[in-house]
């Protein structure tokens, strides 16, 4: 089933365009990596389907409710001195799912308790969300989308500031998801891992490549990118 | 002793003096609740421009000879509140300068009307009163006992109800939005609370005085405590616990009403920031 159509997309900051031509179909149980050298416009395309953005040319039809969405920014702009603690911050993730309910119910509580689980941070429940390391920070805001998915989770380098073994299990978490139904969209400077989990690619470039992971293995831009990072991963930068 | 509790008792037989004590305790819940969302989305500011506005909005209900000032002070508030913070989130527009501005203007225009139109014989009284407050307390109406509790309540139920997405919004406003939370209608709606706040409470603490009490015991929560719901409540509790010895103190010492209240919360904010120092340990600042 098709949940976002993508058209004639140009997207980008107060008509600078920094990302265009784009067309693609997100469908149920894709899974899109968006791959691409810092500063092509992955976030800001990412931003855009979320409508944190307007498109600058084009459109995008969603067949979804924009409260089904789940996401994971690249950086957020909590205050240093924010008093939260990770439970209240998980817990906000399901907010779109109450509508008019005030309140958290029991299942959603013991559904966030398991995503806390999930990322390995049970144990940080009650600590203050600014007094954690960046790693652990990360995770906290991956357990606030795992909430708040419930179809489609968008994320933005989920593996910013992971160590090895948080990042390999932070993969088959991902992988887990999009068995169990959900759609993802994710940005990662990790090719190798992206070629390894996802169904299909989306190369930032200009013009920009999109196709099966097939499709993307035979074209050229694969060998080009392919050559030039023997290994794959790039690594983000830490915006830590 | 004896003698202090015979000031408190003369001035609680009073109406007026049970109209202060409601009004002040209530005016300074609403305040402290709105201030920890204020402070963390580092809007103080727009407190205090606002409350040079509302003053300027007075002035030219005065001047007018309004039966009712509220009818022109507060829709004006209002939609200066909205405007600070459109322009606010606007990074095009230089919201700091903008907000200067507008308080600097609403001051300068509201003092000179005041004078220009002569409307009472004491034009200095009257604009100290409502940029200070009033001296006594006993200048409280009935009508503005009932237009607190109305406030009160309204902002208590929607501070309630809506306390797991104001939470969202203030903590990420992008994940908020991006997930479906309508946040600019969030911002509007806090932006109306403040703006009937700070409308009611000019005539406890007077203009100037009104962001302290918005924003003090927010400040003073945060130190001690690390999580929204406590910050919330204990906010609430130092705001109003602050305002009801500061209206008893002004009736014992005879001293200007809202001078009294924020003393007693600049003290109050002293002794938890030497609490959270202790807490912490003192490694850390
Ligand atoms: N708020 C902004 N206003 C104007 N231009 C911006 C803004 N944010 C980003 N840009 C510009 O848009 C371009 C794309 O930025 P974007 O954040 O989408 O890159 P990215 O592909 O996500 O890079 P990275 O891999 O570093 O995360 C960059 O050239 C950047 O300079
Ligand atoms: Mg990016």
């Amino acid at each position: 089933m098709n949940l976002i159509k993508v058209k004639n997309l140009s997207v980008g900051y107060d008509k600078k365009i920094v990302l265009e031509n784009l067309n693609f179909d997100i469908n149920e149980k894709d899974y899109i990596c968006i791959v691409g050298e810092n500063g092509t416009g992955k976030s800001t395309l990412i931003k855009t389907i979320l409508g944190l953005l307007s498109p600058i040319k084009g459109t995008i039809e969603y067949n979804i409710s924009r409260n089904e969405i789940g996401y994971l920014p690249q950086q957020t702009s909590v205050q240093k001195d924010f008093p939260a603690t990770v439970m209240e911050v998980v817990m906000s993730g399901f907010q779109n799912r109450c509508k008019f309910r005030p309140f958290y119910n029991k299942e959603e509580k013991q559904e966030a308790r398991t995503n806390l689980a999930k990322l390995n941070i049970a144990n940080l429940e009650k600590q203050c969300y600014r007094e954690l390391s960046g790693g652990q920070q990360q995770r906290v805001l991956l357990a606030r989308a795992l909430c708040s998915a419930q179809k489609i989770l968008l994320l933005d380098e989920p593996i910013t500031g992971l160590d090895p073994l948080a990042t390999q299990e932070m993969y088959a978490l991902i992988k887990g998801l999009n068995q169990s139904g959900i759609t993802i969209i994710m940005i990662s400077h990790d090719i190798k891992c992206a070629l390894k989990d996802a169904s299909h690619i989306l190369f930032a470039t200009n013009p920009p490549f999109y196709g099966t992971k097939t499709e993307y293995e035979k074209s050229d831009l694969h060998k080009k990118y392919n050559t030039h990072h023997v290994g794959g991963h790039i690594g983000g930068h830490d915006d830590e | 002793m004896n003698n202090i509790f015979e000031t408190i008792g003369y001035y609680l037989s009073l109406p007026m003096g049970r109209y202060a004590l409601i009004v002040g305790v209530l005016i300074a819940l609403c305040a402290s609740l709105l201030g920890v969302t204020l402070v963390l989305k580092r809007f103080s500011f727009i407190g205090d421009g606002l409350s040079h506005t509302a003053f300027g909005a007075l002035a030219v209900a005065t001047v007018t000879g309004l039966t009712n000032n509220y009818i022109l002070v507060l829709p004006l508030t209002i939609l200066s509140a909205i405007i600070l913070l459109k322009t606010s989130q606007n990074k095009k527009i230089n919201g700091d300068a903008l907000i200067a501005i507008l308080s600097v203007s609403a001051l300068a225009i509201g003092y000179l009307l005041l004078n220009v139109f002569h409307v009472s014989s004491n034009v200095s009284g009257d604009v100290c009163s409502t940029l200070f407050g009033s001296y006594s307390i006993l200048t409280l109406s009935i009508s503005d006992v009932w237009i607190s509790i109305i406030l009160s309540v309204c902002v208590i139920t929607f501070f309630t109800l809506f306390y797991n997405k104001i939470f969202a919004v203030t903590f990420d406003e992008n994940f908020a939005k991006a997930s479906g939370t309508k946040t600019e209608w969030y911002n509007i709606i806090i932006a109306t609370i403040i703006a009937v706040v700070i409308v009611v409470a000019m005539n406890l603490v007077g203009s100037l005085l009104v962001s302290a009490l918005i924003i003090f015991p927010a400040l003073s929560a945060m130190r001690v405590y690390k999580s929204f719901l406590s910050v919330t409540i204990c906010s609430g509790i130092i705001s109003v616990v602050c305002t009801f010895v500061g209206i008893l103190s002004s009736m014992l010492l005879s001293t200007p009403v809202g001078a009294t209240i924020i003393v007693i919360d600049i003290l109050c904010f002293f002794a938890f920031y030497i609490i959270g120092l202790a807490l912490r340990g003192k490694s850390e600042v």
